[in-house]
């Protein structure tokens, strides 16, 4: 897998898990993802894609397996460590999780104020440095009350990338936008990620826009299992069933519409003829 | 038999896994505090918002009691002739129970549960989550504050409780009923001792503040991040933190007072 990425940043390496002894959601995904690159994760709601970027982030300790970002192993106990990896991360949440009580502006500066000595005025420059990157250098008095799903989506970009981080992960940021936003968040995140250097992980199931901007994909199935890998060319022109069945949207394939049932006969009390 | 075992071991284990959470939570909110206590503004925030906020329910509620008590207690004491004493009595049920109790369990209602729907809704909206995964400990940052500011609000509203439900039991005693000004004062002054009377109430409500406060950020901070947990978390905070002051209450009392 390395091979198709060149240098890799952050690597997961056959990790299996499951909350709290429960159901797997993760089962063996091996994931490399690139320096500098777009990589997107795909695949259908509840398939593990969240859970994999909160791996990443240490939020929980792997059952089994390991990620490495920069060849150092994620320990997910080690706070000190965790929160020195994390100082390197900018995350996007998928609403925002912006701080509500207080305006656009305070919440970019929110991570500046806490882990810098910066002065106001050198915070002021670098937060509406990072408002005007998404476009909302006027909105910077708003309260979050006042702004739009949109707005608060490039909000909270801006806010990720206040301290410059090296890694962006980006959680469902298309989920819920109207057309105009949504491809004003693509061109965002391509862009951010070729100015800046930055390694983006994009988590989505929105197949056109991630494959408009992703250098990288991986397709997740609903077992916690990768399906299939590759640039989004040799994805769309895959001819397996079950990516075939994810990209064009088809209603029944692999994955079954019908949730596991008892025989329909059963269910209605009728017998098979 | 062997079921009705399993069902005891398992009530225990869950009983001692319950003890065991809230100890871990509140030793990580006492290692939070001293990075709290290095940006006062945070905490004088809190205060603003918990205490101050708090002032006309706490400060109303004072003085009605205060009202009702010398009512009450004048037609107990004129009986026996000893309307003079209103002052003293009304003075000792006040700084000694009423007002560290009846105080908490106002705030557990007005403050508590705020502070448990407004951490259980920012982890709703994945603030917390946000929070950390920006290496900023959301402990230190939004709890630590609430926390220490809950300690300080408490005693000084139940100590300002008191302080108008005196001052309302001299205007129902004095202004309306006419017992003698002078020995309302006198009387109270003479037996009411600053260290074990007053001290000891002030203690009590610094205990009071601890579980209100306790009780409210821990429900929040656990809630299930839904409509309903939130909702839960509101109720649980007012139920189990005026049981937990009840009982404190009785625990208190009986170490400080019983020596005549």
């Amino acid at each position: 897998m390395t091979e198709l990425h060149g240098d890799v940043m952050i690597a997961v390496d056959q990790v299996v898990f499951g909350y709290d002894g429960g159901r797997t959601i993760l089962n063996d995904v091996s994931l490399a993802f690139g320096r500098g690159k777009v990589t997107a994760i795909l695949g259908g709601s509840g398939c593990g894609k969240t859970t994999l970027l909160r791996l990443i982030g240490g939020v929980y300790p792997v059952t089994r397996g390991e990620i490495r970002f920069d060849d150092q192993v994620i320990d997910a106990r080690n706070m000190e460590q965790l929160f020195t990896l994390r100082r390197r991360l900018g995350m996007l949440f998928q609403f925002g999780a912006l701080f509500t009580d207080l305006t656009v502006f305070e919440n970019v500066a929110f991570p500046l104020r806490e882990h810098t000595d910066l002065d106001e005025t050198m915070i002021r420059d670098i937060v509406l440095m990072k408002l005007n990157a998404v476009g909302l250098r006027g909105a910077a008095q708003l309260r979050i009350a006042e702004i739009s799903g949109g707005m608060a989506r490039r909000v909270a970009l801006a806010r990720a990338i206040a301290l410059d981080p090296e890694l962006i992960m980006y959680d469902e940021p298309f989920a819920g936008l109207d057309p105009i936003s949504m491809s004003v968040a693509a061109n965002l995140i391509r862009t951010l990620n070729d100015t800046t250097g930055a390694t983006s992980i994009l988590v989505s199931h929105d197949v056109d826009e991630c494959f408009s901007i992703c250098d990288y994909a991986y397709l997740l199935s609903s077992q916690g299992k990768v399906v299939a890998h590759g640039k989004p060319e040799q994805l769309a022109a895959s001819e397996d069933p079950e990516v075939r069945q994810f990209i064009r949207g088809e209603p029944d394939g692999p994955v079954r519409f019908h949730y596991p049932a008892k025989p329909l006969a059963e269910d209605f009390g009728v017998r098979a003829p | 038999m062997t079921s009705a075992i399993d069902r005891l071991g398992r009530a225990a284990l869950e009983l001692l896994r319950i003890f065991g959470h809230h100890a871990t939570f509140f030793l990580e909110l006492l290692r939070a505090c001293p990075a709290a206590l290095r940006r006062p503004y945070l905490v004088v925030a809190q205060i603003h918002a918990i205490g101050n906020l708090s002032l006309v329910i706490i400060l109303s509620s004072g003085l009605a009691v205060g009202f009702v008590l010398a009512l009450q207690m004048y037609y107990a004491l004129v009986t026996y002739g000893a309307a003079e004493s209103l002052g003293l009595i009304v003075n000792l049920s006040l700084t000694r129970e009423l007002g560290p109790v009846v105080t908490a369990l106002l705030f557990a209602g007005r403050a508590g549960t705020s502070l448990t729907a407004e951490i259980g809704l920012m982890k709703a909206g994945e603030q917390l989550a946000a929070m950390d995964m920006m290496a900023i400990d959301p402990k230190s940052r939004v709890l630590a504050p609430r926390f220490i500011a809950g300690l300080v609000s408490m005693p000084i509203l139940a100590v300002l409780f008191s302080a108008v439900g005196i001052m309302g039991a001299y205007v129902v005693a004095v202004l309306l009923i006419g017992v003698d000004a002078g020995n309302f004062w006198s009387i109270m002054q003479s037996g009411v001792d600053v260290r074990r009377d007053i001290g000891n109430g002030v203690i009590k409500s610094f205990v009071f503040g601890l579980i209100c406060t306790f009780v409210a950020l821990y429900q929040g901070y656990e809630a299930e991040a839904t409509p309903e947990g939130v909702a839960h978390g509101t109720t649980r905070t007012v139920v189990i933190a005026s049981l937990g002051v009840l009982v404190m209450d009785f625990v208190l009392t009986a170490l400080m007072f019983t020596t005549p």
